[in-house]
């Protein structure tokens, strides 16, 4: 059985104009150990699907699907007090500000141990022990005089490795992170990611990456989630995405890579995600798709098979000849 | 965390003398003389006047006069009262427990109402709760506290007979001072029923006096509770499954009361202002009665000096405010 089994599910925000989709029809499913990396642009989306799975959107959120279960458990009726009894503890979620993630008021070692005492009813001094062992587990050096500092005499990284710590406290089955690295400099960067994926190594857990940055991608994740205005419009292995994109979004995205450019001035793609009002009746991506005509701009395209990399668009790229009609 | 106690101290220099200067001009800019005043209807000679205006040094310019008040202030001598011949430092100091004992129990009134109101407001910020208490608060806020009293004692006092209408503890009771708090000295005299019959006495100057910084109390702790709640280490703290209640008191509460706090240190003035009014209603024997009383008899140094006494006491609060920042949230302690 499949560890996160996520059908059809979407997320509408009630607005003072009216509701707005955010989410529109995601789809996921992961297993033990498995490491998948959630791409798109911001507004796409990305976040607030795994913010509804934790159950951490506002009460303005409405959320739907039609399957959503995390190890056996149905998130979608369940109550607030089971929920908790879940994250935190076997599903954990860390986010993009390591400066403003942690309570000012209280030292890191109190809200590390705090997660410990709640979930694993540890007492006092094998929750010291514990959160030690975490320190070093994240790479905090003299982690014992580190636990009683406050989140503000530590830098982005150091809070980021709290963070980290405090999220697999509880020895996750499923770890989410939240654009991890965006808000820190790019030496630092590289030490999170590695953390991260060696962490999973270690404990076999299922880790989901939330970027937007493909470079991320490339180094950490073994398949890859496009997602474009709240619909996932192409899944496939991080290799054969890179190789044979199928979207013409994925497409433009990775023509935008600076290393990939082969023109002086670097490729973009024209244009923003449509917002609540200016959504587009066809494709969603058709006012800014290089290739697309009359029916993507009125019919809706279908989600290919897996051959396409579950693509959603009348006209995939990279098709095989023999396929192609 | 000494240099920013006597950087802090520094700040009371220009705010002390200025209080000097406003309630030395403002009390003389009055029309009335407390010469006059003092003669009553009889009246006086024109002789004794001049001698008595030469006694008390008003013959001389005002620039002089205010020096020889500055002098004696910086010496700790803040002048006799001209109606009772006594240190004004003297009489304050015996009026002023029965000032703070109602002060405390207001803010105690406020601050015990106010902050789980504001909290549980901005919990369901939106509902039917939320609305009924900001509402009912701005209502409270705006309310003029004379009007207030008087309905309070028509309603307590008169209608239904609950509690008394003024003064500090029943006539039949007497004791000696001791602490000046007469709940406490209620209870040490050991007399029977004299405790409850100061609570009685206590229970409407309360709510008038706390009426207003509850109403503040309460609306700035939605206010500041409603932007903590949507920070990032909120949603850290929820991600980690801990329940509702830790979320709101443990991690929200603490840093939504900086400006809490803050704002219950400027309170302290107005309850002190809201004093003033509410001890004259009530015949409460505190220093703002005593000021008012002043005031009518043009007792200037009674004035200046208990004007003084009282902006002095303001600043300290707000100066243990400031202190107390640092103990909330350390991030402020290092800066």
């Amino acid at each position: 059985m499949a560890l996160l089994e996520v059908r059809n599910l979407s997320v509408d925000f009630a607005t003072t104009s009216g509701t707005f989709r955010a989410v529109d029809g995601f789809d996921l499913t992961l297993d033990k150990g498995d490491i998948t990396a959630v791409v798109g642009e911001s507004g796409s989306g990305k976040s607030v699907a795994f913010l509804a799975m934790m159950g951490l959107l506002p009460w303005t959120a409405t959320i739907t699907s039609d399957q959503l279960t995390f190890d056996g458990n149905d998130l979608r009726g369940i109550s607030p007090r089971k929920r908790r009894q879940i994250i935190g503890k076997d599903m954990s979620m860390i986010f993009q500000e390591p400066m403003t993630s942690l309570n000012p008021c209280y030292t890191v070692g109190f809200q590390i141990k705090e997660a410990l005492r709640i979930h694993l009813g540890m007492d006092r001094k094998e929750r010291h022990a514990r959160a030690i062992e975490l320190f070093e587990q994240v790479g905090i050096p003299a982690p014992e005089t580190r636990l009683s500092a406050f989140p503000h005499q530590m830098s982005g990284g150091m809070n980021q490795r709290v963070m980290i710590a405090m999220a697999i406290a509880c020895k996750p089955k499923l770890l989410i992170a939240d654009e991890p690295t965006t808000a820190l400099d790019v030496t630092i960067q590289a030490q999170i990611l590695e953390l991260l994926t060696s962490l999973q190594e270690e404990t076999g857990m299922a880790l989901v990456l939330i970027t937007h940055d493909m470079g991320v991608v490339a180094e950490t994740a073994e398949r890859v989630s496009v997602q474009y205005a709240g619909q996932k419009v192409e899944m496939q292995d991080v290799r054969s995405l890179f190789a044979t994109p199928h979207h013409p979004y994925t497409a433009a995205l990775l023509a935008a890579l600076p290393e990939r450019a082969t023109t002086k001035h670097l490729p973009t793609i024209p244009g923003v995600v449509p917002g609540q009002f200016d959504r587009p009746a066809g494709c969603l991506f058709s006012p800014r798709c290089a290739h697309a005509d009359e029916r993507c701009r009125t019919v809706a395209p279908p989600v290919g098979g897996p051959e396409l990399g579950f693509a959603r668009c009348h006209y995939p790229l990279n098709v095989a000849q023999e396929e192609s009609v | 965390m000494l240099n920013f106690l006597l950087s802090r101290l520094l700040t009371f220099v220009p705010t002390f003398i200025g209080v000097t200067l406003i309630s030395f001009s403002f009390i003389r800019v009055l029309p009335g003389d407390p010469i006059i005043v003092m003669a009553g209807e009889r009246g006086m000679s024109e002789e004794r006047y001049a001698e008595l205006q030469a006694q008390f040094g008003f013959d001389r310019p005002l620039l002089v006069q205010y020096w020889d008040y500055m002098t004696g202030v910086l010496q700790g001598d803040l002048g006799n009262s001209f109606v009772t011949k006594k240190p004004v430092f003297d009489e304050f100091f015996a009026l002023f427990p029965a000032t703070l004992e109602l002060s405390i129990c207001a803010m105690i009134f406020a601050v015990v109402l106010g902050l789980p109101a504001g909290v549980i407001a901005a919990i369901n910020r939106g509902k039917l709760f939320d609305r009924t208490l900001m509402s009912t608060a701005l209502v409270g806020y705006s309310m003029p506290i004379f009007w207030w009293a008087l309905l309070m004692i028509i309603v307590f006092s008169g209608w239904l007979g609950w509690t008394p209408v003024s003064g500090r503890i029943s006539l039949i009771y007497f004791f000696d001072d001791v602490t000046g708090f007469m709940l406490i000295d209620s209870l040490l005299s050991g007399q029977k029923g004299a405790f409850s019959s100061a609570v009685n006495h206590l229970i409407l100057p309360t709510i008038v006096l706390g009426t207003i910084p509850l109403a503040v109390i309460a609306r700035q702790t939605r206010s500041a509770m409603l932007e903590v709640l949507s920070e990032d280490y909120i949603r850290t703290a929820r991600a980690k499954g801990l329940p509702p209640s830790r979320v709101t008191y443990i991690h929200a509460l603490r840093n939504a009361l900086i400006p809490v706090v803050t704002v219950i240190g400027l309170l302290v003035g107005t309850l002190l202002a809201g004093a003033i009014l509410t001890e004259t209603i009530f015949s409460w024997p505190g220093i703002g009665k005593w000021m008012v009383d002043s005031i009518y008899r043009r007792d200037y140094p009674v004035v200046q000096g208990g004007l003084l006494l009282i902006a002095v006491m303001v600043m300290i609060v707000n100066l243990t405010v400031d202190v107390l920042y640092g103990f909330i949230n350390p991030k402020i302690r290092k800066s």
